[in-house]
This record gives C-alpha cells, structure tokens and sequence, in this order.
C-alpha cells in the first residue's frame, strides 16, 4: 500500500503471464534436483559439525588467548552456518525432497531456543504466506518496531532504535517471544489457554537445554578456562545473533521494499502472490562466501518467490529472476550488505517519529521525486 | 551402579553436550556401521551376473541380527539424490565367513532402483537396511522332497536357500528367456554337477512358458514335493490354481514381489488408515480437501504448497503434484518414510494416507 503503486503499469494478463515464467524457472530447478545437491547438503552440514566439535575442543583451552580467539571465531561461524544455510533452510523443507529422514524438515532442530516447530508455524506458514501484509505479516517490525510509514505511530515506537538494537543482541530470544505471540497472549484471558502454555513449556525447555549447554556443560568441560570459554560461548551466540539480525532486517526493511493492504491480497492469485514476494523483498549483493554466510538469504527476493527450492540454487534462479524484473520492467531492490543495513535502521529511525506530513502531500513528494529522477 | 546404567547415564550427558544434536549424529560422521546406529550397510563390490542382473555384497553394520535363507532384506538407496526403498532376496548362505551379505537384482525397464543397483552402483556407498524378514523360509526341520519352482529373478530366494544347506533330493525348475539370462546358471551347473541339484532349466524364447498343468512331464513326483515358487504372478497364480486343484495347497509356499513400477492414474479411491475412512477422490482435489471432507483430522498451512505444514506419511499408491505434475509413489520404506504435501498433491489411482 505504498503511495505509488509500482506495479501500476503492468496488465492482469502480464501478471499472470509472469507468474507462468515463474514457475517455469521452479520447474526446471525441480526437474534437475538430485544427486549433486544432496552432495552439497551433506557436506555443509558435515564441515559445520566438524567446525563446531573442533572449535568447541579449542576452547577447552580458552584460558589462552589465541585458542580463544580461534574457538570463538570458529564456533560464531558453525552457529551462524547452523542456523542460516542448515537449519533455516532444512526447516524451509528445501531437502524434504531427498527424503533422508536425518534432513528432513520434520525431524531436524537447530541451535537456535525457538523450537523448530514453533519457528516453522509463524516463518513458513504466516511470514512466507502474508509477506509485508500490514496486520497479516508480524515480521513487519515484530510487533515492536514500525517499519512503514502505513503501520500506526504510537509513542513506544520512539525508543525503537534501542528495541532493535536489543533485539539484534538476543534475537534467537526475540524470535522465540515472536514465534509464541507473547504480546498477544500475555493477556490475561490467553495466558491461561492450555495450548499456548504447552508452547511455553516447550519453548523453556530449549531454552533451558540451550543455555545448560553454552552456559553450564561446556565452561565446565574446560575447567580452568572455565571462565573464558563461558566469555567465548556468550561471544559466538552475540555474533551469531547480530549477523541474523542483520542479514533478516535486509530482507524486507530496506527503502524501496513494498508493503500491501489486507484487503489487497483477497482472491489474490498465484501471479499477484509471486508479484507480491518480488516487491515485497530485496537482495544483498556480494561474494559467494558472503551468500554462503547469510544461508543464501541475501537471495531473498528468489527465496521468498521460491521458499522450497534448494538454497545452492538460489544464485543460478536469480540471474533468470532478475531478467523477469527488467522484462516487466520492476524494480529489484538489492545492494552490499552495510548500504542495505544502514538502510534498514535508517528506516527504523526515521518511523520511530510520526510520519511528517500528510499522506496525501507525501504522494505529491513522492511523484516529483519520480519525475526528477 | 551397573554397567548399563553408568553407559545410559554417560550417554545423557553427552546429550547435553551435543543438544540439539545427538551424540549419534557426530559418530556417524567417523563410524556409519557401528554398534548402536542406525542400521545400516556398505556396498562393498558389485558381480556382473547377466546382461542385466547384478549380485551387490554388503558389509551389514554391527546391528545386523542374520538372516534365515529365503529371507529378503530392505534396502534404501539414493538415486539422484533421493531415498528410495526396496526389497531385495538375501541369496548369500547364512554362514558366509566374511560376515557379508549378497542381494541379486536384475533391472527391470523403467525401475529407477534396480536399474541404479545394477549399472550405477559403487563400492564403498553407505546404504540403509532393515532387518531381514519374510516367512519363505525352509522348515527347521528340512522336508525329504522339495521342489522350487521359479522364473526370471524369482530364482533369487531359492539361491540364497540352495546355497545355504545341502538337502538330500531339490529339484529345480527355472525359466528364463534365454541361457544367457538365466542367473547364477554357473552356480546352477555346478551343484548340479555335485549331484546336489536336479535342474530343469527352461529357455521360454524358444521352448515357450511353462504349463503348470504339465509340471508332471518335468517333475513326475512333484506331488509329493515341498514347492517353493518364486516368480511373475501369472506364474504364481497358475501354481496356486494347480495346487489346489490337486488338494495340496499347503505343500506350495509362493513368495510375490510387490509391482515396483505404478501405473498412476487420475484420481482414486483414497483410505486414510488411522480413522480408517475410505473416499473416491478425483485427480484435481487436493487430498488435504479430500481429507478435511471426510471428517478426517488433516493438519494444514498455508494450502499453497509452501510452508510444508500439511505433509502427511503416504503408506500406499502414487499422488500427483498439482503444480508440476510430478507423480510421488510409495515405496517399501519405513512408516513415514514417503511424506506427501496434501494441500497440492492429488490421488494418482488408489492411494493410502497416514491420517
């Protein structure tokens, strides 16, 4: 519900006719899935165990300096790999296909105090179906932040640079309280609703194995180094936390990304909904190491046209996805990673206040700005 | 303490260590085959036996319990990339000194398994196996007179009993179509020449299909015979026919191959076997819809074949993905190996959900 539709130009017709292109490219990817995508799976998730066993027997020795530099480092990036390019994807069922039960979107948890099955409900189910729906779409801002100018100002929405800045801290935490709903069930009549406390339980028990592992079980282990592999393990969950939190708010808060009305999306059909994700996401451009690190999330816009298909071949999708944006003339919101952050909290900065002016003198601003460039 | 109990304790620590993972799942890294894993096994080597057929050695992991001769195993393979499951004769005696097992596939047109075992298959590839099982099997107590009666690939069971135990009168009557696709006919030839084997080999390109009526002419006393028939089910069912017209039912043991290759069809009648209900489906509803209108409990999302909320165990049939066409069949895996997304997948002929 931007001001400016950007999709004005284009025809039913051409809608639907994109949305045939679309899954014309999904159904070549599917066609040739097999044998050497299972390899690469496989071998992520076997170099992300042997990273995460060997930086974790480093710290064991975390009283000495480099040991601790080299153990936090490695296990900040088996975390990382273990929740973007693994775990993320896995539970996407990005690999149902191969049906290894020990890959399987059913089966597999992650290091993460969300549990799978909770995260999978308001990530696949409602994020990845209502994508920046205002009032459908809770990722819009977690239901803490204001990230369109459409969303409501109310005075908490001034301290929400700081809200961001702690939920970036601990935001494995701020998933979990987001996947539970806590700011809608910790309301009386719904704290005592049975299922919502089975949730709960569930959700303290991870996070009680969790913080047993990282906290407890682990500084013990290296005994002397009790201390600094607790610093190490606090360390590498920091950075893990920071990175996602980062490489999840490019995604969809960038200046340029497109947010939608309820009322826009009913009887919506499938080319209106691939139509949606493209406007309603953006990329992070970079290396292969940099979109290996982010679990290929950097392609966003090709991850949110096609959630299942498997993460290695985002990159390859992307080159015939972004030809569908020039064809249909559309713009694709992509850029390095500190440009589309400092966007990002720009954003955030800038919604914490009310909007500045009236909405209607906001499109007039806008148009010129349009006809200036 | 116990030993047991130190063990169990040891190991719930190590859970807490490796959470959310198992400690099993850092072991199979470094030890796929050990004691306490996942039963499972490794291609060792691959024997050419025909043109088509091929005897694949396992080296089967610790948890392996042995087999009973006759028995068939569960194997699951990766082809492309996919877990497919299949059963396979065990045909390697019950005291190979090695430990090993064998499995003889031939390839069957159009079966992505056998066709995978038998030309693509390497040593040193890690596959799953189930526990061998099956209930055709030699008595303990061996009958004086038996008889297997079996064509193309069915020899497989009877291999893997003849091979087990020297009996004192087997005849064999086998078809293939030609000498040169008769399996272990080496091996045929030499027991026969050890005088542990009466063989009546019939090549049918040339000498037609065995007519179970004139078994007499081949086998005067087959009557009096213990039968193991193993083979296509035209073979199967004239022998059962044949048997009880004759009033011996009892003495014929038969072993049937499940068909591996479905026909899929549009739409079909459709069973959910936890609730037991049973529906004619067409080929453009999804089975969630299917499901949800027969009162059956479906779990659901986003009903748009995105959020894999709706997958469901498919236990028999084939389904077919609404928006590729992509046919899915079930295959001889455990319970829920096969999950299906209901909310864009349709029946595909005679299909059965876990619901």
């Amino acid at each position: 519900m931007t001001a400016i539709d950007p999709t004005a130009h284009l025809t039913d017709e051409q809608i639907e006719e994109l949305g045939r292109e679309l899954d014309a490219i999904r159904d070549e990817v599917i066609a040739s899935r097999g044998e050497k995508d299972a390899a690469y799976i496989r071998k992520v998730i076997s170099a992300q165990r042997k990273l995460e066993l060997t930086s974790r027997g480093i710290l064991l020795f975390s009283f000495f300096p480099p040991a601790w530099i080299i153990g936090t480092a490695g296990l900040s990036v088996a975390k990382i790999m273990d929740n973007m390019e693994i775990g993320h994807n896995i539970l996407h069922g990005q690999w149902d296909w191969m049906r290894d039960p020990k890959i399987h979107s059913t089966t597999w948890e992650w290091d993460h105090v969300s549990p799978a099955d909770q995260w999978k409900h308001s990530h696949n189910e409602l994020h990845h179906t209502y994508t920046n729906v205002i009032g459908k779409d809770n990722d819009l801002g977690y239901g803490i932040m204001r990230v369109d100018e459409d969303q409501k100002w109310h005075p908490m929405h001034l301290g929400q640079p700081v809200w961001n800045f702690i939920n970036a801290c601990f935001f494995e935490y701020g998933i979990a309280a987001y996947d539970l709903e806590l700011g809608k069930n910790l309301h009386k009549r719904r704290r005592k609703n049975p299922e919502f406390r089975a949730r709960a339980k569930a959700v303290g028990r991870k996070i009680r194995k969790q913080v047993l592992k990282d906290y407890v079980i682990h500084p013990l282990l290296s005994g002397p180094s009790f201390l600094t592999t607790l610093a190490a393990t606090f360390t590498a969950n920091l950075i893990r936390n920071l990175w996602s939190h980062s490489v999840i708010m490019c995604g969809h808060f960038p200046e340029g990304v497109q947010t939608f009305e309820r009322r826009s999306i009913k009887g919506e059909t499938r080319g209106q909904w691939y139509l949606r994700q493209m406007m309603g996401s953006a990329n992070i451009s970079g290396s292969k190491a940099m979109h290996f690190m982010t679990g290929n999330l950097s392609h966003q816009i090709e991850h949110h046209l096609f959630p299942d298909l498997p993460s290695n071949r985002y990159a390859e999708v992307a080159v015939k996805v972004k030809a569908l944006f020039e064809k249909y003339e559309l713009d694709y919101v992509t850029g390095p990673l500190p440009k589309q952050v400092f966007s990002a909290w720009h954003k955030v900065f800038r919604l914490s206040l009310p909007n500045r002016k009236p909405k209607v003198k906001k499109t007039a601003d806008r148009d010129k700005e349009l006809v200036a460039a | 303490m116990t030993s047991a109990a130190l063990r169990s304790r040891a190991w719930k620590f190590l859970e807490l260590v490796t959470t959310p993972l198992l400690p099993s799942d850092y072991l199979d890294l470094v030890s796929p085959l050990r004691a306490g894993a996942d039963l499972r096994g490794r291609i060792e080597a691959v024997h050419r036996e025909t043109d088509d057929a091929a005897t694949i050695v396992i080296r089967p992991g610790k948890g392996w319990r042995g087999h009973v001769a006759g028995q068939y195993v569960r194997i699951g393979i990766d082809v492309d990339g996919v877990r497919l499951w299949r059963a396979y004769s065990v045909t390697s005696p019950t005291n190979r000194a090695d430990g090993r097992i064998t499995i003889t596939v031939k390839a069957i047109p159009g079966g992505k398994v056998s066709n995978h075992l038998v030309r693509k298959a390497k040593p040193g590839t890690i596959i799953q196996l189930d526990q061998a099982t099956g209930e055709f099997v030699l008595p303990r107590q061996a009958p004086a007179k038996v008889l297997y009666l079996t064509a193309g690939s069915g020899i497989t069971p009877a291999m893997g009993m003849l091979r087990d135990a020297r009996l004192a009168d087997v005849v064999m009557v086998h078809s293939a179509p030609r000498k040169e696709d008769v399996i272990f006919r080496n091996d045929l030839h030499d027991l026969v020449a050890d005088k542990a084997l009466t063989l009546k080999e019939l090549h049918t390109d040339t000498d037609g299909m065995l007519d179970v009526a004139k078994l007499h002419e081949l086998v005067p006393d087959w009557a009096e015979r213990e039968t193991w028939a193993c083979g296509p089910a035209g073979l199967l069912d004239a022998a059962e026919a044949h048997w009880a017209e004759h009033g011996i039912a009892e003495k014929l043991h038969t072993e049937r191959f499940r068909p591996t290759v479905v026909v899929a069809g549009e739409g079909g009648e459709v069973t959910f076997g936890k609730t037991g209900k049973t529906v004619e489906a067409d080929g453009a509803t999804p089975l969630l819809n299917v499901g949800e209108e027969a009162g059956v409990l479906m779990p659901s999302g986003c009903r748009m074949g995105i959020c894999f909320g709706c997958v469901t165990p498919l236990k028999s049939g084939a389904v077919r993905d609404l928006r590729t066409g992509e046919i899915t069949e079930a295959d001889d895996g455990p319970a829920a190996h096969v999950l299906v997304q209901t909310c864009v997948s349709a029946a595909a002929g005679p299909c059965e959900l876990e619901r």
